[in-house]
């Protein structure tokens, strides 16, 4: 494997389709998707096109009816008992009866690692996220966007080269949101972990991501894939720059398309 | 100035002794009337009672609980004593007056309840006294109404019958608990949890045996005890080992049917989180699915205690060596000692309290997070 990376993720004629009562809903059909290693990739469409069911997939918590799916160059299964990745849901799904280290930590007692190495990797993540000196809070003692942020560290905790986040920063307000994108950035710059990121703000995919993934429901597909001509370094401002706009509109073109095939 | 505000409870409280002081005032030196007018103890509850209707409004508001407080129990001291050795000779006078201190009882219980205290110790405090002066206005009017009405003794005894009957019979009592529930109680209440609890676990790792256990768990919680228990005495003999059997049978099933509502209440997301982290089985159920089946295991904790200390007195009813509550009540009430059926009545209300209670601090200890617990 010298010289060449290997794609992190890589799906090809991934179909999904739920049996319900209601008789059978197809949440995927035929995605072709790969993900190099270091990108931030951002998902993005309506409400039911799939953006969820496609991270679970990656992430081995759903299992596709049709295709295949790699990560790692393993099969999803394989790369989630190694903990190929860590996932941040929409909610914090933090343990109440948890402190925040200990909440930090959890991931990293059921890897079995030694009482010192938990201690140091907690403070190092928790430091990472800006929460050092709330370790010994309980979650429900912290606000909203400190426990999404704890969640955060949770998920970096045990140093996965993948993150998969499901609209984490959804329930939060602008200004926290404005913040946590911010950081999140800076982390990513910092560690070169690939990110794969849903989200239904158009800002929020162009400000973060290195490719945006347009998808449309009914069924759900990939209906267009946007490349960022960004630079790297991008300060909070950027958003103001008519490149930036310029993708902005792309984006909402690409959703646009995806939606008349409803009308 | 401000005017006054007087309590609605102080102002009855005096409407309601207008009659008692008519007819003490007319009666002054009259000899052989009953309680309140037969002497200075009568004169002095009245005047007790009507006192804070004076002084009620003027006074901060602490100093008038005291007051109230003070009123209400000295009038109800003096009227137990005037009414000892005269019982059954009460008229309305009696019962205005006791109408009046309870009123005023609860004008002091109405203020404390409105109190934001500052510090933990007052707050604490607070919570102590109120129901204290709840629990003794109901021995009081108890006392005073057996009492003043001549019940029977057989009927009901005032509670000073049944508290002299518990202090002149504590080796009886104290035997009894032993028997019933040190041994029989506590044993069928820790073997009946426990081994629900851990069926539950079992059941939640082979489905085959949940689908077959909680219908039949269902119907068994349906069982009388009174069938179970002459049975239970045929198999494990007269002493406490039936008691416990009768007592395991109680307290399996809610504890069984508790923990496994309680393995199925961690929500997706979380356990979802585990799978992400590739948790096993054992450490999945150690570190998400217990505590946060917790209280409802907690739940299932607080209801057997209850029906544990039932089970095992009414299963004493069918045959006990000679010693033991359930044992002791069924032959009291057939000897017409009824003091006695009351004292274990009571002994069995206290030792109930003492284990709910218990099982309560440790779950508000082991639940602290729980929105119900920590209180948001
Ligand atoms: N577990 C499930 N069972 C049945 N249908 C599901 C399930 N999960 C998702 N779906 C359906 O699949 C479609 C895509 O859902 P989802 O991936 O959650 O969309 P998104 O995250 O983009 O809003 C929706 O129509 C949804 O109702
Ligand atoms: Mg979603």
């Amino acid at each position: 494997m010298t010289g060449t990376s290997p794609a992190v993720v890589a799906a090809s004629k991934l179909g999904l389709t739920f049996q319900t009562n209601d008789g059978p809903v197809q949440a995927l059909s035929n995605v072709d998707l790969t993900i190099g290693k270091g990108e931030f990739v951002s998902f993005i469409g309506p409400s039911g096109c799939g953006k969820t069911t496609l991270l679970r997939v990656i992430a081995d918590l759903e299992k596709p009816t049709s295709g295949t799916i790699s990560v790692n160059g393993m099969t999803a299964e394989q790369a989630r008992e190694k903990r190929a990745y860590g996932y941040v849901f929409q909610a914090a799904a933090l343990f109440p009866w948890r402190t925040i280290e200990r909440n930090v930590g959890l991931p990293l007692e059921i890897m079995g690692l030694s009482k010192a190495e938990q201690a140091q990797r907690i403070k190092r993540t928790l430091d990472l996220v800006n929460l050092r000196g709330f370790e010994k809070k309980y979650p429900w003692q912290l606000s909203g966007g400190m426990q999404q942020r704890a969640s955060i560290a949770r998920a970096l905790a045990f140093d996965a080269d993948l993150l998969l986040m499901d609209e984490p920063f959804g329930a939060l307000d602008e200004i926290v949101r404005d913040h946590l994108n911010e950081q999140l950035l800076e982390l990513w710059g910092r560690t070169n972990k690939t990110i794969c990121f849903v989200t239904h703000s158009i800002p929020e995919a162009v400000y973060l991501s290195t490719r945006i993934v347009v998808m449309s429901p009914r069924p759900g597909r990939v209906s267009d894939i946007i490349e960022s001509t960004l630079p790297k370094q991008r300060p909070l401002d950027i958003r103001e720059t008519p490149e930036f706009l310029a993708i902005a509109a792309r984006v909402r073109d690409g959703l646009r398309a995806g939606h008349s095939y409803d009308d | 100035m401000k005017a006054p505000m007087y309590s609605w409870q102080a102002s009855l409280a005096f409407l309601l002794v207008i009659f008692p002081i008519v007819v003490f005032v007319t009666n002054v030196g009259v000899p052989g009337l009953a309680w309140p007018y037969s002497g200075f103890s009568g004169g002095l509850a009245i005047a007790l009672v009507t006192l804070p209707a004076w002084f009620s409004g003027r006074l901060l508001k602490l100093w008038e609980a005291a007051l109230c407080f003070v009123c209400a129990h000295g009038a109800a001291v003096l009227l137990l004593g005037g009414i000892r050795g005269h019982e059954g000779t009460a008229g309305p006078g009696y019962y205005l007056v006791l109408a009046s201190a309870w009123l005023l009882a609860w004008r002091c219980v109405a203020i404390l309840s409105e109190q934001r205290p500052l510090s933990r110790l007052a707050s604490t405090a607070l919570r102590l006294i109120i129901p204290a002066i709840f629990g003794a206005w109901i021995l009081i009017i108890w006392e005073a109404v057996t009492r003043g009405a001549g019940i029977p003794f057989i009927l009901l005894p005032p509670p000073s019958a049944i508290g002299a009957r518990i202090a002149s019979s504590l080796p009886v009592l104290g035997a009894d608990v032993r028997q019933t529930i040190f041994k029989a109680v506590i044993f069928g209440y820790v073997v009946g949890s426990g081994t629900g609890f851990l069926v539950a676990i079992a059941a939640d790792r082979v489905p085959f045996l949940r689908r077959g256990l909680l219908p039949i768990g269902n119907m068994v919680s349906a069982l009388p005890i009174i069938g179970v228990a002459p049975i239970m005495v045929m198999w494990f003999g007269f002493d406490w080992q039936s008691k416990a059997a009768v007592v395991i049978i109680m307290t399996f099933f809610p504890m069984l049917v508790n923990t496994v509502a309680g393995l199925a209440a961690s929500g997706h997301m979380e356990r979802d989180l585990m799978r992400t982290y590739a948790s096993g089985y054992w450490q999945t159920l150690l570190k998400l699915r217990l505590p946060a089946a917790a209280p409802f295991i907690f739940n299932a904790l607080k209801i057997n205690s209850t029906l544990a200390l039932i089970g095992a007195i009414v299963a004493e009813f069918f045959g006990t060596p000679v010693v033991g509550m359930g044992f002791r009540i069924s032959t009291e009430v057939g000897r017409m000692n009824i003091d006695m059926v009351w004292a274990e009545i009571a002994v069995a209300a206290l030792a109930g309290s003492v284990f709910y209670g218990v099982v309560a601090l440790v779950e508000r200890a082991v639940t602290f997070w729980h929105p119900s617990v920590r209180g948001g």
